[in-house]
């Protein structure tokens, strides 16, 4: 029973490893694009500014990327995941008669990743945006003073600079994503918990539901100790 | 003829006019102080002379070619720009050191990625490289930190770190170098050192503009001095004449402050 237990979970544990690593793989680069676009200040209305029409010259004020991204990430972040996976998956089959989903090898998958990437895409954003505006400004100005162009400024100056302070609250947010690739069961994929619960109808027992944080705790021990492994390695500077 | 010559540069931040009509000249291998009070814009002109800030009227000129005027967009292309900031070192308040590099790495980077730059870096890399640490090193020696070339800034006291700022300055050979307040953020006891190799820079003959609020320091080391207050330059002249005989009542009332402490 417990090799049946084990190998069942196990499985699970295939179908969270791969929610997780997709939706790292997507929403990382995601995230920084985000992070640049809640950053943007490229305001086109900028003739306006002191146009005697009230309306106008606040117009001139207004920078359309940066308010629409953060109104974006505003909502995403504001709403449980859970909802955002009930409404992207069964959303189009309920209000417009069609699953796209469905067009997919594995549509509930795809699904799944899809609305992970967004929303830790939108919470990746907000501490890259950290990470980045938490560089003094003046460790640009010295690159430029020292005739550095803006390319090298960044690889050379601030990325490094940027990554350190970003470790931290990335590793919470990463040890978070493990724990909530249980939430695809609500569409009905076997993930880890799935895979604990099930035992309890068929064959009336609870403990693999519970043995199922082990295979968390492995999980997160590793990544545990791969970031402080990194923060170790950065630890030479401050 | 001058190195450096400013005409009639202003600038303002919004609304407010930081800077009004400042002109002065600067010759080869002298120092000018710029003293005045709080908030007066020292800062804001330094930053200007380095492109930090875009002057919004005026002309900069060193060695008689205009580098930058406000009137003329053919001098302000970015792509220009960072070249013509090389004209010009610049020594900040809060030193600005790299801190994931070593004291000589601060100083050799921005040397090695202008290198690359070169015709023939290709085929003597290894050779273009070993010189710039060398002569990375040999600035370190003259800022008396040869036993500190391998540690990082955070393991450098204040007055320590300022003088890898000044190291790195001089090692893109700058024709005048600023610094803004060089020993303000340093404690009492580490101002000394500081102003100590700024003074043998002077000895040295290095063209340079010294924000400070040392008075003692800017008489006796630089040439000129210039007093500056509410953006405008209230007086400039020799050193001497200006700090022992101001002949500007807002100067000498500005002088009058330093001398009570
Ligand atoms: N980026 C900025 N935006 C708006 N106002 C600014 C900016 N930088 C400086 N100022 C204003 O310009 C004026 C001159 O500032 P600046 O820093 O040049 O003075 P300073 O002479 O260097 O003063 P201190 O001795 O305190 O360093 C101040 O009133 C300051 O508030
Ligand atoms: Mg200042």
């Amino acid at each position: 029973m417990f090799w049946q237990v084990t190998l069942s979970i196990l499985k699970g544990c295939g179908e969270a490893a791969e929610l997780f690593f997709l939706t790292l793989l997507f929403s990382l680069p995601l995230g920084l694009v985000i992070s640049f676009g809640s950053m943007s200040k490229w305001t086109p209305f900028r003739k306006l500014y002191g146009r005697q029409n009230r309306f106008l010259h606040g117009l001139a004020r207004i920078r359309p990327i940066s308010t629409i991204t953060n109104t974006v990430v505003w909502i995403i972040r504001g709403t449980p995941l859970m909802l955002q996976l009930i409404i992207v998956f069964y959303g189009p089959g309920m209000w417009f008669d069609a699953n796209p989903w469905n067009l997919f090898a594995d549509g509930r998958m795809f699904a799944c990743v899809l609305t992970f990437v967004v929303n830790y895409a939108c919470y990746f954003s907000v501490i890259f945006r950290g990470g980045i505006e938490g560089v003094p400004v003046g460790q640009r100005e010295a690159g430029q003073v020292l005739g550095m162009t803006k390319t090298q400024i960044f690889f050379k100056v601030t990325l490094l600079q940027m990554i350190k302070q970003v470790v931290p609250p990335m590793s919470n947010e990463i040890i978070t994503l493990v724990k909530d690739t249980s939430l695809a069961r609500i569409i009905a994929i076997t993930e880890i918990i799935k895979a604990g619960e099930s035992f309890m109808k068929s064959d009336g027992i609870t403990w693999p539901l519970f043995y199922t944080a082990v295979f968390y705790l492995a999980f997160v021990g590793a990544l545990t100790l791969l970031f402080g492994w990194i923060e170790r390695k950065m630890d030479y500077f401050r | 003829m001058a190195i450096l010559e400013v005409r009639n540069i202003e600038k303002h931040f919004g609304a407010t006019r930081v800077l009004e009509d400042i002109s002065f000249e600067l010759e080869r291998g002298q120092a000018l102080a710029i003293i005045g009070s709080s908030g007066s814009g020292k800062t804001t002109l330094l930053r200007c002379l380095n492109f930090l800030e875009t002057p919004d009227q005026g002309s900069i000129s060193v060695e008689g070619s205009v580098i930058f005027d406000a009137a003329d967009p053919a001098t302000q292309k970015e792509s220009e720009l960072r070249k013509k900031r090389l004209h010009f070192g610049m020594v900040f308040q809060s030193f600005n050191l790299f801190p994931q590099y070593t004291a000589l790495e601060n100083v050799t980077l921005a040397v090695k990625l202008l290198a690359k730059e070169r015709q023939d870096y290709k085929q003597n890399k290894n050779r273009i490289l070993a010189e710039i640490e060398d002569e990375g090193k040999a600035l370190l020696e003259r800022m008396g930190l040869s036993d500190r070339a391998d540690h990082y800034p955070h393991q450098l006291s204040g007055g320590q770190q300022q003088r890898v700022a000044i190291a790195r300055a001089l090692a893109l050979h700058p024709d005048i170098l600023c610094f803004d307040e060089p020993t303000s953020a340093l404690d009492p006891e580490l101002t000394g050192e500081v102003l100590k190799v700024i003074r043998s820079l002077a000895d040295q003959k290095t063209t340079m503009i010294i924000v400070t609020h040392e008075m003692a320091f800017a008489r006796d080391v630089a040439d000129q001095v210039i007093f500056m207050d509410g953006g405008v330059i209230v007086e400039q002249g020799p050193a001497k004449e200006v700090i022992d005989n101001p002949k500007q009542e807002r100067t000498r009332q500005f002088l009058s402050r330093y001398a009570e402490n």
